[in-house]
């Protein structure tokens, strides 16, 4: 634990530079210039109609899926607090093994209007619209919600909540000002490990949404591989990901704060 | 007494309606699964209509050269990168130790662990195609650069952990730094460098929107190569390949909680 | 114990690895040097490749793209060195244009004279002098339908696209100038028509057919047809008699006010390295029992004739597959585009899929 091993360091720092600083300095290079020179047109082209819209619309359907899947994540992991079995947990993270792509395709097959679900549920379609895509969406991302949910509430020390009831506190008290409190650490990273990759998702919704639901994800997958306009593309990606990191970052403090 | 107080909490909901919640919670996550494996084992080409069961598309697996090609190239991705980043990770994780710079420099490499994987595998184009040809080499770097974060993730508490007295009493008693590294350090670091060696290889393995912004001719991985199916009809041979892949990780991870299942009963 | 455990399923990972990439690795995968060859994706027989690699001796790199857009970035980003591409009329055209497709040596080609010299006519809009390019599939527009739901009559029109009846049953192709088609044509515009005169109200219709629509999709319209999902598509040939092959209740129309004919070709770009084994590649395409065995896969229509020959007679005047005179005459071939055109058409496109 000395000098020498600080060498241990060097390739590790060479593959940062290498790999995620100058690829971020790409990047903004081309955000912010193209052949005619140095211009802010294509960060700001956020503002256009054709790109605003589908940002909200990506704001929006990460926001509700965060919601929904807090929602469905604490009730449950105050559920699974009475099993101890690690099975029951295990049975949870499994899906996460299923290739992606595949399973959002099988939700694709189940909800078309010929579909599997068509027998129980019928003239019900939902594929290609903006609800299927954020039922895909849920779906990829729930065990990312109850993953961390369920360890931070698994972790509660139960004699802090006999404590809390000997004390006179009611079962909203408890849930409220003890138990979520508590299991703010897990509840924050579940938000973030969401609400990132359902706000730059494309491709759930460029298979569930039927080509009519354009996410900001979508917008700068097309700007790259269809539509040649790379400069556009990196200004987009650019204007992304300072939404990513704000976003990322807010919570963090806000995680920090609860403990300073 | 603590069985009661739990009590206190879970009878404001009757069992039931407890058990048809997580039951409802559960159908919800395998059914697209369900559907999967059952149409691996589906003799109709064309998803929804049901042709007799076979195992056509299983034994296709091994005959189909395009799909062994795939196989081939997300086993050699995926266990080359997490390789490499578990090397590079961890000697990072020990490297790093005493600098000045360490939080700066663990906030950037946890930069593609916090970013939009569009924006890193874009990011990551744009330098490749300036710099070196698309192809296997550009997917595997880029692997690597996602991977290092998730390694550290599972080295830096093992590390934290290690108790560094050992180390220095090893160098007293006059064994050399490499000695005192491999006997001491290693020993300490190991379930954390192979818990991040698993993760980065499963992430590695589903990885889509990296590998398919980074890739060149003819390289496919499972991912890339099923979404590109997606609009020709995807190959049934996907669905069984997955279904061993999934029942696969389904035994792994069954044999190793096993143990503390019949522990805790 | 723990240990232990961690242990064995990673080395029981790395030897189901090691076997995976023993068993299954293919020798020279991960070789640089080849003929690098580029296409639609399933758009060859399988073994036709393998083929061509055994009688000639030269290795293949075979690679697959989806929209004519996404090739022409995979090749004008310079990051691959492909030698032969096949593509599709307007792009072929664009990249002749550009200066980027080298000039074919016909003697290298001898199965140049199977192709039906029909589709020089067409050919000539985008390689003028015939110097460039082969043609390797052709085929039209139109509208695929359910016979049991849609009539003939109401197929032969593109009008049935804003019929309110269909609501939720129409899927568009998702490409803007394939779905401009219809529009210009009710409005008796050319397809190639990118006037801001023609081009709003176009538009225009086409805000108003995107509330009846099932979904925007490129080949995967064909499945939804098949399966039941939609009732009616807008549809190139090819997808169309794939699609009627597996139901029979589908059927194919070429609207009456006109529609696009398409032509994909095979040509070298400047890129190539191997212009001698490219062309063998070119020439061995245009065999005929090599374009045979496309034919038989892919199942658009074949310029060769060597492979019309071969078929019976239920087959040659299988209209849908072969379409005869008069619906060739109402089709026009889509003209090369210059930047600012393929921008407005692009901005026209987001416009419509975000509105």
């Amino acid at each position: 634990m000395n000098r020498m091993s600080q060498k241990a360091a060097y390739p590790y720092i060479i593959w940062i530079v290498g790999f995620i600083i100058i690829p971020i300095l790409y990047i903004f290079s081309y955000a912010v210039h193209d052949e005619n020179g140095l211009t802010l047109k294509y960060v700001l082209s956020i503002l256009w109609t054709v790109h605003r819209k589908p940002l909200f619309l990506s704001l929006y359907l990460a926001f509700i899926c965060v919601i929904v899947c807090l929602i469905i994540s604490i009730p449950l992991a105050i559920i699974l607090r009475q099993v101890q079995s690690r099975i029951v947990i295990f049975l949870f993270m499994l899906p996460m093994w299923m290739n992606t792509i595949l399973s959002i395709l099988a939700w694709k097959l189940l909800l078309a209007p010929r579909g599997l679900l068509s027998h129980f549920l019928p003239s019900v379609s939902i594929l290609n619209t903006v609800f299927a895509t954020e039922l895909g969406m849920i779906y990829d991302l729930l065990p990312f919600a109850i993953i961390p949910i369920h360890t931070a509430f698994a972790a509660i020390d139960e004699d802090v909540i006999r404590c809390a009831w000997d004390l006179g506190a009611n079962r909203w008290q408890v849930f409220c000002k003890v138990m979520l409190p508590l299991a703010r650490d897990g509840i924050v990273s579940a938000i973030v490990m969401v609400f990132v990759p359902a706000l730059t998702s494309f491709v759930v919704s460029d298979m569930l949404g039927g080509g009519k639901v354009m996410l900001i994800g979508n917008v700068i997958e097309q700007e790259f591989t269809n539509l040649m306009d790379w400069h556009l593309g990196a200004g987009l990606s650019l204007v992304l990901m300072v939404f990513v990191l704000l976003s990322t970052f807010i919570l963090d403090e806000n995680e920090k704060n609860e403990y300073e | 007494m603590r069985k009661m107080s739990m009590n206190r909490v879970n009878t404001f909901i009757p069992e039931w309606m407890k058990k048809f919640y997580v039951g409802l919670i559960l159908i919800f996550l395998y059914m697209p699964i369900i559907v999967l494996i059952g149409l691996s084992f589906n003799n109709s080409k064309y998803y929804v209509s049901f042709g007799g069961w076979t195992l056509k598309w299983y034994k296709r697996l091994f005959t189909d050269e395009i799909i062994r090609d795939a196989i081939a190239t997300t086993l050699f991705i995926a266990i080359v990168s997490a390789a490499c980043a578990t090397i590079i990770g961890t000697c990072g994780v020990i490297g790093i130790e005493r600098m000045r710079s360490k939080k700066v420099i663990l906030a950037v490499s946890n930069i593609p662990l916090l970013n939009a994987d569009i924006v890193t595998g874009v990011s990551m184009m744009l330098v490749f195609t300036r710099f070196l040809r698309l192809g296997t080499l550009s997917v595997l770097l880029a692997h690597i650069t996602f991977e290092i974060p998730y390694v550290m993730l599972n080295v830096i508490p093992a590390f934290s952990r290690m108790d560094r007295d050992i180390y220095n009493a090893a160098l007293d008693l006059g064994a050399s730094r490499a000695q005192a590294f491999f006997k001491v350090i290693m020993p300490q670091l190991w379930p954390g460098i192979l818990s991040g060696f698993l993760m980065a290889m499963t992430m590695s393995i589903d990885d889509f929107s990296i590998t398919y912004f980074t890739r060149g001719a003819g390289v496919n991985t499972l991912s890339t190569m099923i979404y590109t199916q997606l609009k020709r009809g995807v190959n049934p041979s996907m669905y069984s390949l997955c279904t061993i892949m999934f029942l696969a990780v389904f035994v792994l991870l069954a044999i190793t909680n096993l143990r503390d299942f019949q522990k805790t009963n | 114990m723990k240990r232990l455990s961690v242990w064995m399923v990673v080395l029981l990972l790395l030897v189901a690895a090691a076997l995976g990439i023993g068993l299954f690795a293919k020798k020279g995968q991960y070789a640089s040097d080849g003929l690098v060859v580029l296409n639609y994706g399933d758009y060859i027989a399988p073994g036709v490749v393998d083929m061509f690699e055994e009688e000639t001796g030269i290795p293949v790199i075979y690679e697959e793209y989806e929209t004519p857009e996404s090739m022409y970035t995979k090749y004008s980003s310079h990051s691959i060195n492909y030698d032969v591409i096949c593509t599709s009329d307007y792009m072929t055209g664009k990249l002749i244009e550009e200066g980027q497709v080298l000039p074919l040596e016909w003697e290298n080609i001898p199965n140049k004279r199977w192709i039906n010299p029909v589709y020089d006519e067409y050919s000539a809009s985008f390689d003028p002098d015939l110097r460039y390019s082969v043609p390797y599939f052709v085929g039209t527009v139109g509208i695929l339908y359910n016979s049991d739901v849609v009539s003939r009559d109401e197929a032969s029109s593109w009008n049935i696209l804003w019929d309110e009846k269909y609501r939720g049953q129409i899927i568009m192709e998702n490409s803007v100038r394939d779905s401009l088609i219809p529009a210009l044509r009710l409005n008796g515009d050319s397809i190639n028509d990118t006037s801001k005169k023609a081009l709003d109200p176009a538009l225009e219709l086409l805000s108003l057919q995107k509330p009846l629509n099932y979904a925007y999709l490129s080949d995967d319209a064909m499945y939804e047809m098949i399966m039941g999902n939609a009732n009616l598509a807008l549809i190139y040939s090819g997808e169309a008699n794939a699609a009627m092959l597996e139901n029979e209740a589908l059927d194919y129309e070429v609207p009456m006010e006109g529609s696009n004919l398409w032509i994909d070709s095979w040509f070298i770009p400047k890129s190539c390295a191997h212009k001698a084994q490219a062309e063998a590649f070119i020439d061995f395409m245009c065999r005929p029992d090599i374009a045979y065995m496309n034919w038989d896969h892919v199942y658009y229509t074949t310029p060769n004739t060597g492979v019309y020959d071969m078929l019976d007679e239920d087959e040659q005047s299988d209209e849908a597959m072969f379409p005869p005179n008069d619906v060739l005459r109402r089709c026009e071939v889509f003209r090369v585009l210059g930047d600012d055109e393929i921008r407005t058409l692009q901005e026209l496109w987001k416009q419509l899929k975000t509105s």
